[in-house]
């Protein structure tokens, strides 16, 4: 499916924003994965077109990259961090407590489609409230059980669109898609 | 040692986040007593007050500006917003709560260096931070403070906003660079360093948010009330992040020098659940463990470094007696294993085989050899990779192997780990 017509001119836009239009790769892949939820390798060669690249350098920087996702999944994303300062704190006890609530094992989706999870040893940045997960692209911190029950059956209603940051939510910012923060290499 | 917050002292005031608040806080003054004076007068009143570096290294901030080469443009400033050390929040917080104070300290930095064009580079998993600085970024564009000819004073400035997209590798400066010019984010051999070849093969610097937050009040205050807080070598305050086991996690702004003690007994309201102490993290994952008898040492980069550890991008990190110190530098391998970036075959390699020998140890397969060869593959890693992800990944392993090696022996001789079973049940 091509890219529409505004996410393509956003692209061609962002070539020139920049000194070089290299740099515009990563907010083009944003772009794409905004729009389509995953960018696909047809969204790659749109990108390399609009940018006058080769696609092969789109595929490179795309695959580093655990944020970009090369394939689609749940509508709400789930990520709960398990290094040692979220460990310390219980971050297994809720990672094992989520996967029996949602279901399924740690990189799966839920089959009504509506949540992908997964653990992560790449720390998230909230160690100050540990245990933590990222839902969408909200924190939700300092986890218990029953937290877990509580945004689980959140996500669980059909289309439901991820509620905006606290701290934006007076503010003028455009509505965005979610991002979902899945890594794409594996763990091992 | 009370003393006034810098960074944090208006983040109770309600919609701080906004600019007319800011301003109403004193906020801008900074910039604008900049912009009055000359571009070098102002690295010279930044080199005075000894600011450091927050990002990890410590470096001095106006030396670090100084050695941009005369006469070469365009040149750039970065800022790393990237925080992806695990035990660091601060630069989320900072941001969160003021992202103007920083953008203050960016438009500050970058009429020192006689840059017309700044980039932030914060990671992508900080979205609603990214949001906060994208409304910020706007407001100040429209109150004049970035844009052509600021505040008629013929000064150009304009700041792009970037966004990461996972990788802890790019908090590393010329990895960052290297992504910020779209690549795979690999590191560069420095030299050339970034000041002199960085972005683009321009003169850059990179410094980091909390580093540039503390820009405005040195401004406004002068280098000699920012000298007469802290220590001898190290000027200022510093937001410590606080994690694990203690009663109050979160973020700490105190003068550099308090005692660690402090900030864990008195501000983190010590270990939870009335359990001792067992050893601690004072600079993130990256960082050597200590003892409770280094408790007294204070919260001082260089203290720290006497102690034997590494102040680092300041994440406290607490463990209680009844953690496993195998599984704590299980995860941290593990991550630094995932986070190799894999240009370099040393900490690619090296990392895959710790990261595979802890989890062995950890599942009770572990032989007897193995303590020593995680020395060794440490060895083979330290100093032989491009940037410091390899050699970090081996530090606190081998700081923990040094002051527990009893742990690992029994993970080998009892073939599992042995607080799992027994020490949690004792103590809960």
């Amino acid at each position: 499916m091509p890219l529409a017509k505004s996410t393509a001119d956003h692209i061609k836009d962002l070539a020139q924003r920049y000194p070089s239009k290299q740099s515009a790769i990563i907010p083009a892949l944003w772009a794409a994965q905004h729009e389509q939820g995953y960018v696909t390798p047809e969204a790659m060669g749109e990108i390399a077109d609009h940018l006058s690249l080769p696609a092969s350098l789109i595929e490179a920087t795309a695959s580093f990259y655990s944020m970009f996702l090369t394939k689609p999944e749940g509508r709400h994303d789930v990520v709960i961090c398990v290094n040692a300062p979220c460990m310390l704190r219980g971050a297994d006890e809720m990672a094992a407590y989520l996967g029996r609530a949602l279901g399924v094992r740690d990189g799966g989706t839920t089959a009504d489609g509506a949540i992908t999870w997964h653990s992560t040893i790449e720390c998230l940045g909230a160690c100050g409230g540990a245990p933590m997960m990222q839902v969408d692209h909200q924190f939700e911190e300092n986890l218990t059980e029953e937290r877990i029950d509580a945004i689980v059956e959140r996500l669980r209603q059909p289309a439901v669109a991820a509620a905006p940051p606290a701290a934006l939510a007076e503010s003028e910012t455009p509505k965005r898609k979610p991002a979902a923060p899945r890594r794409t290499r594996s763990e091992s | 040692m009370a003393i006034k917050p810098v960074l944090t002292k208006d983040f109770a005031t309600e919609n701080l986040i906004q600019l007319k608040v800011y301003e109403r806080s004193g906020g801008y003054a900074g910039y604008r007593k900049s912009l009055e004076m000359q571009p070098d007068e102002l690295v010279e009143l930044v080199k005075k007050s000894g600011l450091r570096g927050r990002g990890g290294a410590g470096f001095p901030t106006g030396n670090k500006w100084s050695f941009l080469p005369k006469g070469v443009y365009p040149r750039y400033l970065v800022c790393n917003a990237d925080e992806s050390e695990p035990g660091t929040f601060k630069d989320r917080y900072l941001i969160e709560k003021s992202p103007h104070q920083l953008l203050e300290g960016i438009l500050i930095a970058s009429y020192a260096i006689g840059c017309n064009l700044a980039f932030i580079y914060i990671r992508g998993e900080y979205l609603p931070q990214h949001d906060a600085l994208e409304t910020a970024i706007a407001e100040a564009r429209q109150a004049g403070y970035i844009g052509k000819n600021v505040l008629g004073k013929g000064y150009d400035i304009d700041v792009i906003l970037h966004r990461g997209a996972g990788a802890y590798i790019c908090g590393e400066e010329t990895a960052l660079l290297t992504s910020l010019e779209g690549y795979r984010g690999e590191p560069r051999l420095k030299p050339p360093f970034p000041a002199v070849k960085g972005l683009y093969g321009k003169p850059t610097v990179v410094n980091n948010v909390e580093t540039l937050s503390n820009l405005p009040h040195i401004v406004v205050n002068g280098p000699d009330w920012y000298i007469s807080i802290g220590t001898a070598t190290f000027k200022g305050t510093r937001l410590w992040c606080l994690s694990g086991h203690v009663n109050r996690p979160g973020n700490y702004e105190l003068e550099n020098g308090t005692p660690i003690r402090e900030l864990i007994e008195e501000h983190g309201g010590g270990v939870w659940k009335n359990r001792k102490l067992k050893a601690f993290q004072p600079g993130g994952a990256s960082m050597m463990a200590l003892l409770p008898e280094h408790l007294d040492v204070a919260l001082d980069a260089d203290a720290i470094q006497k102690a034997g550890s590494l102040a680092g991008s300041g994440g406290m990190v607490v463990m209680d007696e009844t953690t496993c110190m195998v599984d704590a530098a299980r995860r941290y391998v593990k991550f630094f294993h995932h986070e190799s970036c894999g240009k370099c075959t040393p900490c690619r390699e090296g990392t895959f085989w710790m990261a595979n020998l802890f989890d062995r140890l950890e599942a009770g397969a572990g032989k007897p050899g193995d303590i020593d060869l995680l020395l060794d593959i440490g060895y083979g890693i330290e100093g032989r990779s491009f940037c410091l992800l390899g050699d970090t990944s081996t530090w606190f392993p081998r700081s923990v192997i040094k002051f527990f090696r009893d742990e690992f022996e029994q993970h080998i001789s009892e073939k599992g780990c042995p607080f799992k079973k027994s020490v949690q049940e004792a103590v809960a």
